[in-house]
């Protein structure tokens, strides 16, 4: 049976990007270890020589013209969606280091 | 009440010049002033705007389109340029995200003439099946406010059953639009994957997502689908499909459909009542002249659990692009980037859209794809297998939306399992990718609407239509309305 350990949600979490408090990292570690005890049925179906589904319509590849073409939105609209301050058209990130 | 008439009904009245489009429009914000604050179906209010648009239709007097002039409800996950769209999250809430372009969906609408006047409250990011995970709070069932709307199209549902707009767009991804329609008693459609844009509609799970309508009749949801349907060059999963003429095919009738029930849908723990409806539904349709046969879809069992593996996978990746740069929620203080998204993350994110990031993470992790991602995946071509095995012999397959009426607000709240089962009878269409619909088929002893679901093969709209169109003109469910003065 599978059982997600408080340190498992913890590492889960990081990889992520979501801090948790430790009262979080409880509460998920049971609630996502009955969610996979729910999904752990399918473990059951036999599904030996079944192709998995990558398209459910069965669409293949949906190719368009390789041309430049303008999507009907102001890009200044778009930075201007940004809640981090804007320079030179770029967004002002957060840097990597600190 | 103008705000409750259908676009049948508003679209008559408009041509032979009885209301304005500016009168249909004020009824409907009227109406919303009046009771929202009982059902919150309403998260954003657009209604000068709307006000506007209605004036310059009243101005040009051209009714051809029979959705001119018609005011509607959006759910707050369709970007319309200039308008909130928060899909009820804090992430997007704090700076009132105000997308820059309008969905397909909403702009093919606005080329019909119908007019956008407010976004519906849903589950955070459409994650749930009770509107219970929004950030502003549940919307309640105009039927009895102690009990949820259903969801995640709670606020769509809700809000043209109180008569606050005239039609609502929903998505449905899991059930979100049939259940909530089940649940208050209208007409819900779920098309075919692929069928209509979900380009400018904000994404859960790509390979689940379907967007579609809630109206008041089965023929409201023919006119807005002949509206919305069709290939739109920037969603490149809708496909190059004719698209029928949805109002005409209505007239049909049911001589010569063949409908199955599917034995794996009768199952323990469904409410009696909602089992003598559907039963009640399923013999109404022989007297109108269909043939009715069963079937069985042997797999119907492990639909829900690939649902609730394939849908959080694809959550988590779809989610990463919530990371404060672009858009949205923002953190004062942080050490660095990985300091800046996880505040962002953790403290924008809700509770069960952090679950599915999570299951989704773990699921797709290393040594992990095989066991869920590609064998959930494996179980949906078995499930689409079914049904393609179905369709062979039936033209429609009966079902019921959900095992009870709608459940009091806070009933599932330390169970997340026991939420995620309501959506059982609907994840089959789901995992197949097929058009399902939602027409009431009665009501509870306790007076809550029950909902019928009608399922039929893929880009065979047409046929799910006509069947309830049918049905909806032998009953007289559709015509009951909630009492909320």
């Amino acid at each position: 049976m599978t059982q997600l350990t408080k340190e498992q949600v913890r590492h889960i979490a990081k990889l992520a990007r979501l801090s948790l408090t430790e009262d979080e990292v409880s509460r998920y570690s049971k609630e996502l270890t009955s969610i996979l005890q729910y999904v752990s049925v399918l473990q059951e179906v036999d599904t030996n020589g079944v192709e998995a589904t990558a398209q459910v319509t069965g669409r293949t590849n949906a190719l368009r013209d390789d041309v430049v073409r303008s999507a009907g939105t102001d890009p200044e609209k778009l930075l201007s969606c940004s809640p981090l301050p804007l320079s030179d058209h770029q967004i002002v990130s957060p840097s990597a280091h600190g | 009440m103008l705000s409750a008439l259908t676009i049948a009904q508003a679209h008559d009245k408009l041509a032979g010049r009885e209301v304005s489009s500016n009168e249909l429009v004020r009824a409907c914000i009227e109406r919303i002033e009046k009771i929202d604050g009982k059902i919150n179906a309403v998260v954003h209010r657009n209604f000068e705007r709307a006000l506007v648009e209605a004036n310059k239709i009243d101005d040009d007097k051209k009714f051809d389109n029979p959705l001119t002039g018609i005011p509607y409800l959006a759910k707050d996950v369709y970007c319309e340029e200039g308008v909130p769209t928060t899909a009820c999250s804090n992430i997007l809430r704090e700076k009132n995200y105000v997308p820059p372009f309008d969905s397909t969906t909403t702009k093919r609408l606005k080329t019909a003439g119908a007019i956008s006047i407010a976004k519906t409250n849903t589950d955070e990011f459409t994650m749930g099946c009770s509107t219970e995970s929004s950030c502003y709070g549940v919307t309640r069932n105009p039927w009895d406010t102690s009990r949820v709307a259903g969801g995640s199209s709670g606020g769509s549902a809700a809000g043209v059953c109180a008569g606050e707009g005239i039609f609502a767009l929903g998505t449905d991804t899991g059930g979100s639009i049939r259940q909530p329609a089940g649940f208050c008693g209208i007409a819900g459609l779920r098309t075919t994957y692929g069928r209509t844009s979900r380009f400018g509609v904000m994404s859960m799970a790509s390979s689940l997502d379907t967007i579609g309508p809630l109206c008041r009749t089965v023929e409201d949801l023919a006119i807005v689908l002949q509206a919305i349907a069709g290939k739109d060059p920037l969603d490149a999963t809708t496909a190059d499909m004719p698209v029928p003429d949805y109002r005409a095919d209505l007239k049909k009738g049911m001589k010569g459909i063949k409908i199955g029930i599917p034995k794996e849908y009768l199952i323990k723990g469904m409410s009696n009542e909602v089992e003598a409806s559907v039963k009640a539904a399923a013999e109404a349709f022989g007297k109108l002249g269909a043939t009715l046969a069963d079937i069985s879809l042997p797999h119907t069992k492990y639909a829900l659990a690939a649902y609730y593996v394939l849908c959080p996978c694809e959550v988590s990746s779809n989610m990463a692009r919530y990371d404060g740069i672009r858009y949205g929620h923002t953190a004062g203080k942080y050490k660095n980037l990985l300091d800046y998204y996880e505040q962002v993350r953790s403290t924008g994110f809700g509770p069960e859209v952090k679950r599915r990031i999570m299951i989704g993470t773990y699921a797709l992790s290393a040594g992990y794809y095989d066991a869920y991602y590609r064998q959930a995946q494996k179980v949906r071509t078995l499930i689409g297998g079914d049904f393609d095995k179905a369709f062979r012999s039936v033209d429609v397959i009966l079902a019921p939306v959900s095992p009870t009426p709608a459940f009091t607000i806070g009933a599932h709240a330390d169970d997340p399992v026991a939420l995620y089962l309501e959506d059982i009878f609907m994840d089959g269409a789901v995992m197949a990718g097929i058009p399902a619909l939602s027409v009431p088929c009665g009501f509870s002893g306790e007076g809550l609407p029950i909902g019928l679901q009608l399922m039929s093969a893929r880009w065979q709209e047409s046929t799910i239509l006509r069947a309830a169109h049918a049905y909806e003109q032998a009953t007289e469910w559709h015509k009951k309305l909630p009492v909320l003065n």
